[in-house]
C-alpha cells in the first residue's frame, strides 16, 4: 500500500515540479508584454485531454490495487487459482498493443496504406482479448469460485471487469477511427488525415497504458 | 505559442441556430454554465427546505410532528450529501468553472464542448437518480452523508432498500459528470489560454478551479471504488466492507469485511473534497477584493504557491476524519501533524487578503461585502478547525456539535458567502444588468449575522457534550435546559437566514427584468473576462479576434496611470502604462 502510495505521490510531485516551479518564478507584476513561458509545448487538446484521463485512471486503479492489498491482509482471504488461460490473453493484449503501434507508425507515413490492417488486427486482438477474459470467468464460476465467494474471488472479477470496461471504452473510439480507415481515404481532405492520424495516436497511447495496467493487475492477481 | 491555434480554432464551430441548440443541448460553456448553475441551486432548495424540516424538529421537538425518526435521518443524509457534492461542487466548477475558464484565459469556449454538454446532462442525471430516491418504497438513505458500512446497507437503517442503491448510483453518475467537465477545465487552462496569458498571468479564481479540479479528477475515483465496492456488497452479498455480524438477531452472509477500509477510501476522496469546494472560493474571493478594494491582490505569487500546497497537502490529511475509529497513535500523530501543517498556507492566504484591504480604496459593494464576510466566517471556521485537527481535543469532541458548528462556518457559510460574492460580482457580466443594491445589502446582513447565530452558539452545545445525529435528547441529566431553548433560538435563526435568501432570488428576478444596463465593466475590473466586445458575452466570446494578453490582472491603482485600473489588454508602452517600470521594480 505504501509503496503505491508513494508512486502516486511522485507522479503528482513530478508533475506538479515540471508544470510550475518553471513558472512559479516569473513576477507577474514586472512582465509586461506579450511574453511567453519557457518550455510551452505545442500539443493538441485531445492529446493532452487523454492523458489527463490516464492520470484519472491511474488513481482509480492505484486506489483498487491499494484496497486489494488492504483487503488480501484479512485472515478470510482464500486465494483462487489463476486459469492459465490468462497468460493466453495476456498475449493477444501485448500483440495487440504491438499491431496499434505499427499502425501508428504506418500512419505517419504520407501513404495511409496498411494502416487499414495493422489497426483493425489491433482491434480484433483486443475483442479477442475480452473474450477470453469471459471464457476464463465461465471457467472460474464452474470450478466453484463464483462472484460471492470469497473476497478474493470478488475482486478478481471486479478487476478484471473494470479493466475490460475501459477497453471497451478504447474500442468504441477504435471503432470510429477504423471506420474511418476502411473508408476512402484517398478523398479524405489534408484534415480529415490529419485528424485520423491523431485518433490512431491516441489509441496506441491508450492500448499501451492499458497494457501497462493490465500487467500490473496480473501480477498482483498472480502475487496472491 | 502553440495553445493559439486551439484557442482559435474555428474548424469545430458549433453557432447555435435553434432554440433547442442555443438553450438546451447547448455546447457553449456559458450556457452550461447556467444550466450547471440552476440545476445545482435547485437541488440546493431542496437541501435547505430539508434542513428546515429537521431543525424544528431539534428546536422544538415536541411541538412539531412533521418528521418521524426515520425521516429526521433521512434529511439529515440528503441535506449534506447535496449541499457538498450536488450543490458546491457542481455550483464552483461546473458553474462557475465553466463560466470564467474561457472567458477569463482568452479562449473562445472549452477545448471540448461536446463533452462538456454532455457533462451537464449527466450531472443532471445524477441529480434526478438522486431526487428519485425520496419517491421510492423506503424514501432515500438515511445513513449519514458519509454512508459508512455496514449501517448504510443494514436492515433498520431507513432507505436500505432503494434509497442507498440510488444514491450509490448517483454519485458514479455525478463523478462520470465531474469526469467529462474536469478534463475540459484542465485541458482548456493548459492549451486553450490567449496569447501572453501565461500561467503566473492568470486570475487566482482560475488558479483556485485549475487546481480543485485536479484535486476532484484525482479524488473522485477514490469515492468511485467506495462506491462500486459497497453496491456489490448490498447487492450481490460480497463482503468487501462487510465484517460477519448479526442483524436483527441472525448472522448475516456476509464476513470479513473491513468497514475501516471503506472510511479510508471515503476520506481519502472527502478531505480534498473539502478543497475542491475550498480552493476556487479562495480564488473568486481573491479576485472580488482586489476589484474593490482597487488594489493588486498582495503577494500573488505566494498566493498560487498556496493554492499548490494546499492541494497538495490535501491527499495526506483525510485519515483527521477518523480518529475515533480507533487507530495506531503514530498514524494519529502523523495526520494530525500534516493537518495543522496545512493551516500554514491557509493562513497565509487569509494574511494575504487582509493586507490587500490594508490602505486599499475598499468599496463596500454587495459583492466586497460577502467577499469580507467570508474572511470572518473562514478564520472562525479555520481556527476550530485547529482544535478538531488535534488527536486529543478531537476525540471529546468528535460526534458533537462543535464539529457541526466547525464543518458548517468553514465549507457551508464561507463557501456560499464566496457564491453570493461571486454572483454578484459577475451578475452584470452574465445578465447585462446590475442588481439592487439595497436588496442586496440587506441579503448579505441577514444572512451573515443570521448564519453566525446559528453556528456560533453549536460549538456552546458541542462543549457542553450535545451529540448530534440525535432526533430528540428527552431529560438527560448532563443537557441543561438552556441548552434546548438554544436549540429553540437556532432553529428560529435557521428559519430567518432561509427567508432571507428569497430577497436574493427576488433581487435576481427583479433584475433580469428591471436592472439598470451594467455596461460592459461597470466595476472597472482589469481581467479578462470584463473586456469582451459584448456583455454578456456572444457565442465565441470575443469577437472576430482573440484578445492578447499583456500584463498581469491586478493592475489597480497603478502610480503614473491615467485610469485606477489598466486592462490585461493593454499593451505595456501605451499611454495608460507608467514608463521606467521595469527598472523600478527591479
Amino acid at each position: 500500500m505504501n509503496i503505491s502510495l508513494l508512486f502516486v505521490a511522485l507522479g503528482v510531485a513530478l508533475m506538479v515540479w515540471c508544470l510550475l516551479i518553471s513558472q512559479l518564478q516569473t513576477k507577474p507584476w514586472v512582465s509586461k508584454g506579450l511574453v511567453q513561458e519557457q518550455g510551452a509545448v505545442s500539443l493538441p487538446a485531445p492529446r493532452v485531454g487523454l492523458w489527463v484521463f490516464l492520470a484519472v485512471i491511474t488513481s482509480l486503479f492505484g486506489l483498487f490495487a491499494v484496497v486489494y492489498n488492504m483487503r488480501a491482509e484479512f485472515p478470510d482471504w482464500r486465494p483462487l487459482p489463476d486459469p492459465n488461460l490468462l497468460w493466453f490473453n495476456t498475449a493477444l493484449l501485448i500483440l495487440g498493443s504491438i499491431a496499434l503501434q505499427r499502425a501508428r507508425s504506418v500512419s505517419e507515413k504520407p501513404n495511409l496504406d496498411g494502416l487499414k490492417w495493422s489497426l483493425t488486427t489491433g482491434g480484433l486482438l483486443t475483442i479477442g482479448f475480452l473474450f477470453g477474459q469471459l471464457i476464463a470467468w465461465r471457467q472460474l464460476t464452474g470450478s466453484g469460485y463464483a462472484f460471492t465467494t470469497n473476497p478474493a474471488d470478488a475482486f478478481f472479477y471486479l478487476l478484471t471487469g473494470i479493466h475490460g470496461l475501459h477497453l471497451l471504452g478504447g474500442l468504441w473510439f477504435w471503432a470510429r477511427a477504423n471506420l474511418k480507415v476502411w473508408g476512402n481515404v484517398a478523398m479524405y481532405s489534408i484534415e480529415e488525415v490529419a485528424h485520423l492520424r491523431l485518433s490512431v495516436q491516441l489509441c496506441s497511447v491508450y492500448w499501451h497504458y492499458l497494457l501497462l495496467i493490465w500487467l500490473i493487475l496480473f501480477g498482483l492477481l498472480l502475487s496472491t | 505559442m502553440a495553445y493559439v491555434a486551439f484557442a482559435d480554432n474555428d474548424t469545430h464551430s458549433h453557432d447555435p441556430d435553434t432554440f433547442i441548440s442555443k438553450y438546451i443541448w447547448s455546447q457553449d460553456h456559458k450556457v452550461i454554465a447556467i444550466q450547471y448553475g440552476i440545476t445545482a441551486i435547485s437541488a440546493g432548495i431542496v437541501a435547505l427546505v430539508l434542513s428546515l424540516l429537521f431543525r424544528l424538529q431539534l428546536g422544538f421537538p415536541d411541538s412539531f410532528s412533521l418528521v418521524q425518526p426515520n425521516e429526521y435521518y433521512q434529511y439529515v443524509t440528503m441535506h449534506g450529501m447535496i449541499m457538498v457534492v450536488y450543490l458546491l461542487t457542481a455550483l464552483f466548477l461546473g458553474g462557475f468553472g465553466n463560466y470564467l475558464i474561457p472567458l477569463m484565459c482568452g479562449a473562445r469556449d472549452m477545448v471540448f464542448p461536446y463533452l462538456n454538454m454532455l457533462s451537464f446532462w449527466f450531472y443532471l442525471l445524477s441529480v434526478i437518480v438522486l431526487m428519485a430516491s425520496f419517491f421510492v418504497p423506503g424514501g432515500p438513505t438515511g445513513a449519514g452523508w458519509t454512508l459508512y458500512p455496514p449501517q448504510s446497507i443494514s436492515p433498520g437503517t431507513p432507505g436500505v432498500g432503494g434509497g442507498i442503491v440510488l444514491m450509490i448510483l448517483s454519485l458514479a453518475i455525478f463523478i462520470i459528470a465531474f469526469t467529462m467537465g474536469g478534463l475540459n477545465y484542465v485541458t482548456t487552462v493548459l492549451q486553450a489560454r490567449a496569447r501572453g496569458m501565461t500561467l503566473m498571468r492568470m486570475p487566482l479564481a482560475i488558479w483556485g478551479i485549475f487546481v480543485a479540479t485536479i484535486l476532484g479528477l484525482l479524488a473522485f475515483p477514490a469515492l468511485l471504488v467506495a462506491a462500486i465496492m459497497m453496491l456489490l456488497d448490498r447487492v450481490i452479498g460480497t463482503s468487501f466492507f462487510m465484517p460477519e455480524m448479526l442483524s436483527m438477531g441472525d448472522a448475516t452472509e456476509y464476513g470479513g469485511g473491513s468497514p475501516i477500509l471503506f472510511q479510508h477510501l471515503f476520506w481519502f476522496f472527502g478531505h480534498p473534497e473539502v478543497y475542491i469546494v475550498a480552493l476556487p472560493a479562495f480564488g473568486m474571493v481573491s479576485d472580488v477584493l482586489s476589484v474593490h478594494a482597487r488594489k493588486n491582490i498582495f503577494g500573488y505569487r505566494m498566493m498560487v504557491w498556496a493554492i499548490v500546497a494546499i492541494g497538495a497537502l490535501s491527499f495526506v490529511v483525510w485519515a483527521h476524519h477518523m480518529y475515533v475509529s480507533g487507530m495506531n497513535p503514530y498514524f494519529g500523530f502523523f495526520f494530525a501533524t500534516t493537518t495543522l501543517i496545512i493551516a500554514v498556507p491557509t493562513a497565509l492566504k487569509v494574511y494575504n487578503w487582509i493586507l490587500t484591504l490594508w490602505r486599499g480604496d475598499i468599496h463596500l459593494t454587495v459583492p466586497m461585502l460577502f467577499a469580507i464576510g467570508f474572511i470572518f466566517t473562514f478564520i472562525h471556521g479555520g481556527l476550530t478547525g485547529l482544535f478538531l485537527g488535534n488527536v486529543t481535543v478531537d476525540l471529546p469532541l468528535s460526534d458533537t456539535y462543535f464539529v457541526i458548528g466547525h464543518f458548517h462556518m468553514v465549507m457551508g457559510v464561507s463557501p456560499v458567502l464566496v457564491l453570493f460574492a461571486a454572483i454578484y460580482h459577475w451578475f452584470p457580466k452574465i445578465t447585462g444588468r446590475m442588481f439592487h443594491t439595497g436588496l442586496g445589502k440587506l441579503h448579505f446582513w441577514l444572512t451573515l449575522l443570521g448564519a453566525y447565530s446559528i453556528y456560533l452558539p453549536m460549538h456552546y452545545l458541542g462543549i457542553l457534550g450535545l451529540p448530534r445525529r440525535y432526533f430528540a435528547y428527552g431529560d438527560t441529566d448532563f443537557i441543561p435546559e438552556s441548552a434546548n431553548l438554544m436549540n429553540a433560538g437556532i432553529t428560529i435563526a435557521a428559519l430567518l437566514v432561509a427567508a432571507a435568501q428569497c430577497l436574493f432570488f427576488i433581487n435576481v428576478i427583479w433584475s433580469l427584468m428591471k436592472g439598470k444596463k451594467s455596461g460592459p465593466n461597470p466595476w472597472r475590473a482589469a481581467s479578462l473576462e470584463w473586456q469582451t466586445p459584448d456583455t454578456p458575452p456572444k457565442h465565441g466570446n470575443w469577437g472576430e479576434q482573440l484578445p492578447e494578453v499583456h500584463r498581469w490582472p491586478y493592475d489597480y491603482s497603478v502610480p503614473g496611470a491615467t485610469q485606477d485600473f489598466i486592462p490585461q489588454t493593454v499593451p505595456a508602452n501605451s499611454g495608460d502604462a507608467p514608463q521606467n517600470e521595469q527598472e523600478v521594480e527591479d
